[in-house]
Order: structure tokens, then C-alpha cells, then sequence
């Protein structure tokens, strides 16, 4: 069970979201392809949920009362890889795999290939539909567990994303809470060029959810929002709008759309952990 | 004959022969899995009655969930279902599911494994009236190519309700594929039915072609076969319920046996039944074939029945066909 959040824990979390940037870089490198942007953007709120938020047990990922974790823009899968494994649900070694022939960890997460993994995701707007229907089966089965989904802005130009933003409303599902990625990037540019998204909070407000806009880079401020929408009573799912820096953590990689889906060279991945082991050792002070 | 074996309605050919949609079985055999199972839930996308959904949504209304028309969000929440312990039936028309929703089905369905029937309805040009928006005719070829995906076209409503119940008792997806307009019962609740089986319907002393037919068409295919008996031609006609996976074994006891074939489909001829077949024989078993179903065009708005004539695929059709690859099969050796 969640601990309570002292200055202490808040203080290890901010360890720990350093030590996943490192490990996302060193990965992505040794991979040679995958998306840097997005998950170095999402490692606050995925250290703040695998390491605080979520009900969960890494030695038995299937455990029918856990909730669950479904990441919808699949592409940022180095962070939750790597939330897992320093969690214990498989070997950090085994990070090293990533995007390899005979590898559990595929470039975009397959939920029969690694046990802990809810759903399998990569093309955009299908997650928030997943988790839908797992947040209605919690609902059959009577299992009070939160459905937590991971969403990026740029699959929001999907229909399938709308779609689902209308079901959950008109079922009331309370137990489900979104979570966007608003960093607005996404592969071809801004998101506000290639199709302007906002006002994105009057939209779902349209739309009957409850919308909560915080810093998605702060620790803190997340944990005390995902409280605060689970007491929501209005019977309406909740959405966390986080506005988040892609590239967080890697000067020269911050807001700078390129680093959407490019991979650090090994020049780039020296800067880059000189930069982070930097902020370890401010950390640690 | 009819194979007394299998308990065959032997009214199928008289003219009042009793008529029914194979969408109609559907409902009644997802009734039955409602009330076998209480992890059976059910999806549509505002065609409830038109697929026999409303069956099951009448008598479990908290299992059922009315998506609206968003055939994507219906297959994507049903995966969701699915991996938390549910069997779930998304019903929509085939051209909508699997046909607008596919990739949706291909990724959280299949490639997940999720236990996810996809019933398909209005099916083939039997779809009539309403024209080739809504005659999906490429379904089959879209989705056979998909791994771990099972497929059934139920030949009449008798087997459509023996399949729907199959399918829902066997774990992993399917594709389930019915047709809109009444069409002739053929079988009874005595015939036996399993998936993976194909069965001969039509049985002869020497038969010189066998008629391979899916779904109603197979009605059409011992019309014609009972017609050519008369003629001097005897041939064996069987019902291919199953597209995947694909009773390999029977085939090529069939084609050793008559040497020859005859696919009939309300589906175009590529990549369906007749599709299927050909890879097969092509790899074991190099045997002549005509396909019946249609020729590589849309069809039209009409009565189904005219449509199957005006698009070749009625008895003469098969009739002809059948008489052309026995003299291909014949000067061949």
C-alpha cells in the first residue's frame, strides 16, 4: 500500500526519476531506435506511480486485485520498462534487450510477451478504450481497483480517443483516470501546428469529465491530484491534464520535437548522462 | 443423396423448406452463452436488433453495452474486457467490423489473444438492398491472414446457434460471419457440428468433383448437385463451416477422391474460401478448380436472389462450373 508522502520519500522518488532517465538513455542507446521525447517527459509521473501510486506486486504481476496500468501511446515504453524493472518485475540487465531479436521488451509493449504489461499498444487512440473495458469489468466483478491510463496529446487527433472519452462518460466510470501527456510535440512538430488540440480542458469538460490541470514534472503535485480525482464523488471519470517537458532532464533534448522518435548516439548519451549524473550528485547532497 | 449420417433436414429441397437468417442463430446462441456463463458480456454499435444482439441485451442488461456507432471504441473495450476474464461478442455489419475497425481487432484482439468474438453480420451480397456499402465481400480475405484467428460461416441458422455456442466455449478470437436475408435450413439440432470439420453433405457412389461451398451458398451448390445427378454427373458437395483452421486432412481425402473442385462463396473469389483452398492444393494436392462467388467487382442494391444470378453464383453457375473443370480435370491426364 502507498506510503505516506513525506519529505523524505518525495526526496527518494526525485532519486529514482534520475536513475530511470539514466537508464532510458542508456537503453535507447544501446537499442539504436526508439522514442527518448516522450518517456524522459513522463518519468516523474511513471516514478510517482509505480513507486508510490499503484496497488500492485511485481513478484505476481497478474494478482486479480492490483490496478491497473495501461500506457496508450506505446512508443514511450522505455520509461514504463524501466519503472518495472527497477521495481522488480524482471532483471535491469535485461534492458539492455530492449527492441532486440528473442527480447521480452518490444518496441512497443505486447501484453503477452511481458507479464505486468495490462495491454498491448503502439498505434494511437486504442488504449483509452482498453482501459475502458477493464475499468467495466472492475465494475462487473465488483473489484474496487483504479484503471490509471496513460495518454499522449498527439493520438488525440485519433477519433478512436473521442470515441472513448464519450463512453466513459455515459458509463460513469469513475474508477477510470486518464492521464495525458500534454507536452506538445509529436512527430511531425507541434501538436498546435500539425492539428491544434487545444482548448483541450474545456473539451473534455464538454465531454463530461472532471479535468485537472497540474505540472506533469512535479512529483508531488501529481500525487496529490491522483488523490484528489479518486475522491472525486460525481460519478465521472477524471482526466490529468500534465503539462510535461519532453526531453526532461536533457537540456539539449527539451522541447525540441526531433527528439520524438531519434535515439541518442553515444556522443549524445555521454552528454546527456553527464547532465543527469550531475542532478544525482545535487540529489544526493 | 444426403449423407443419412448426418441428420439433414429432408425438406432442404422442397419449395417450402423453412427460412431463416443466420443472423438469427446468432442471437439465440449468445442467449444461451449468457445464461451458461456469467462472463459472457456483449458489445453493439447501434445494430442491436439487426444482429439478434438484443436477445442477450434484453435479458442481461447489465452485461450488455450499447457503444453507439464507433465500431473501433466496441473493439478495443471489448479487448479490455477480454483481458480482465470476460468473453465478449462485439456484433456490428462486416464492413464496419472487422472491416473499419480492422487494425483496432488486429492489435488489441488477436495479436493480444484476447477472448474476442467478432461477429460479423450482413455478410455477402445476400446483404441485398442496401447496396455494396453495406455487402461486405472481403471480409474473410482481410482477416484470414491474421495468426491464432479462428473462422465460421455458419451454413443456415440451425448451425449458426451450435457455432456461436462453439465459438464462445473456445478460448481466443474469432471471426463469426453471418448473413442478413432468410435462407433455406439445412440441417437439424441432430446434426453434429465442430470446428475445424468439414462435412459432406451431398454423397454419391463415384463422384467425379467435389463442391467445396461456404455458408447459404451451400443450399445453391445441392441444388445443383441433385440436378446433375440427374444429368449422369455425380459429385460430392460439402460445407465448409470453418475458413481457419482449415480441415486440411478431409481436403485432400476429397481431392484424391474426385480429383477436382469447386468453390462456392458469397465473398469475392480472392483470398476467401475458394483462396484458401487453392493455397492448400497448390502446396499438397495440385487439383483443378473453379471458383464461384465474385469475379474481382463490387456488387449492387437488388434482391439477393437476383444479385446471385445476375453475378453468376446461383445453381446453373455451379452447375456450368462443375461441368468445366471435370473436362479440365480430364484432358489434363
Amino acid at each position: 500500500m502507498p506510503q505516506e508522502l513525506n519529505k523524505e520519500k518525495l526526496k527518494d522518488l526525485k532519486r529514482k526519476a534520475n536513475k530511470i532517465r539514466q537508464l532510458i538513455i542508456e537503453m535507447l542507446t544501446e537499442a539504436g531506435s526508439g522514442h527518448p521525447g516522450g518517456s524522459l517527459g513522463m518519468t516523474d509521473i511513471f516514478t510517482a506511480l509505480y513507486f508510490h501510486i499503484l496497488k500492485h506486486n511485481p513478484k505476481n504481476p497478474s494478482w486479480a486485485d492490483r490496478d491497473r496500468l495501461v500506457l496508450s501511446n506505446g512508443h514511450i515504453c522505455p520509461v514504463q520498462y524501466t519503472a518495472m524493472a527497477l521495481n522488480g518485475y524482471f532483471p535491469l540487465e535485461e534492458l539492455k534487450t530492449l527492441r532486440k531479436i528473442n527480447s521480452r521488451l518490444q518496441g512497443h509493449p505486447h501484453c503477452g510477451s511481458l507479464p505486468g504489461i495490462e495491454t498491448t499498444s503502439g498505434p494511437l487512440g486504442e488504449g483509452l478504450s482498453q482501459a475502458i473495458g477493464i475499468a467495466l469489468a472492475g465494475r462487473l466483478d465488483k473489484n474496487p481497483y483504479y484503471v490509471y491510463c496513460l495518454t499522449s496529446d498527439g493520438e488525440h487527433e485519433e477519433g478512436n480517443t473521442w470515441e472513448a472519452a464519450m463512453f466513459a462518460a455515459k458509463y460513469k466510470l469513475n474508477n477510470l483516470i486518464q492521464v495525458i501527456d500534454r507536452n506538445y510535440i509529436q512527430i511531425d512538430g507541434s501538436t498546435e501546428d500539425v492539428m491544434p488540440l487545444d482548448p483541450l480542458k474545456e473539451k473534455y469538460e464538454s465531454f463530461n469529465w472532471n479535468v485537472i490541470e497540474i505540472d506533469g514534472n512535479d512529483i508531488e503535485d501529481f500525487i496529490e491530484t491522483v488523490g484528489k480525482a479518486k475522491s472525486m464523488k460525481n460519478n465521472k471519470p477524471t482526466i490529468i491534464i500534465a503539462d510535461t517537458v519532453p526531453g526532461k532532464g536533457v537540456s539539449f533534448m527539451e522541447n525540441d520535437y526531433h527528439w520524438h522518435g531519434k535515439p541518442p548516439s553515444i556522443e549524445d548519451a555521454k552528454k546527456a548522462l553527464i547532465e543527469l549524473r550531475d542532478e544525482e550528485k545535487k540529489l544526493n547532497a | 443423396m444426403l449423407n443419412p449420417n448426418l441428420k439433414l433436414n429432408q425438406k432442404l429441397f422442397e419449395a417450402d423448406v423453412e427460412v431463416k437468417p443466420t443472423r438469427a442463430g446468432y442471437g439465440e446462441g449468445l442467449l444461451v452463452l449468457g445464461e451458461k456463463n456469467p462472463n459472457v458480456v456483449a458489445l453493439c454499435a447501434d445494430l442491436t436488433e439487426s444482429t439478434y444482439a438484443h436477445l442477450f441485451a434484453e435479458k442481461f442488461p447489465e452485461r450488455f453495452f450499447q457503444v453507439g456507432v464507433a465500431e473501433q471504441n466496441m473493439a478495443a473495450i471489448a479487448a479490455g474486457l477480454a483481458v480482465s476474464g470476460k468473453t465478449a461478442f462485439i456484433s456490428s455489419y462486416a464492413t464496419f467490423s472487422p472491416g473499419k475497425n480492422w487494425e483496432t481487432i488486429r492489435t488489441t484482439i488477436v495479436y493480444n489473444q484476447t477472448n474476442v468474438k467478432i461477429a460479423g453480420h450482413h455478410a455477402g451480397i445476400m446483404t441485398g438492398p442496401d447496396g455494396a456499402t453495406h455487402q461486405a465481400t472481403e471480409d474473410i480475405a482481410s482477416v484470414r491472414s491474421w495468426p491464432n484467428v479462428k473462422i465460421l460461416i455458419p451454413c443456415d441458422s440451425v448451425e449458426s446457434k451450435k457455432a456461436t455456442i462453439a465459438a464462445g466455449e473456445t478460448y481466443g478470437p474469432f471471426y463469426l460471419r453471418y448473413s442478413r436475408d432468410k435462407t433455406p435450413i439445412m440441417t437439424t439440432d441432430q446434426t453434429p457440428f465442430e470446428i475445424g470439420k468439414i462435412q459432406t453433405f451431398w454423397i454419391t457412389e463415384k463422384p467425379v468433383t467435389t463442391i467445396l461451398a461456404m455458408g447459404y451458398m451451400l443450399h445453391y451448390a445441392l441444388l445443383a448437385a441433385k440436378e446433375l445427378e440427374a444429368e449422369g454427373i455425380q459429385v460430392l458437395v460439402t460445407n465448409v463451416s470453418t475458413i481457419k483452421p482449415l480441415d486440411g486432412k478431409t481436403i485432400l481425402s476429397l481431392a484424391k477422391q474426385t480429383g477436382a473442385f469447386v468453390t462456392v462463396e458469397d465473398h469475392q473469389v480472392m483470398g476467401g474460401l475458394g483462396g484458401t483452398i487453392a493455397e492448400f492444393c497448390a502446396k499438397n494436392i495440385p487439383t483443378p478448380m473453379e471458383f464461384i462467388g465474385l469475379q474481382d467487382t463490387f456488387a449492387e442494391s437488388g434482391k439477393p436472389k437476383e444479385l446471385v444470378e445476375k453475378y453468376g453464383m446461383g445453381k446453373d453457375s455451379i452447375k456450368e462450373a462443375v461441368k468445366k473443370v471435370i473436362k479440365r480435370k480430364n484432358s489434363k491426364s
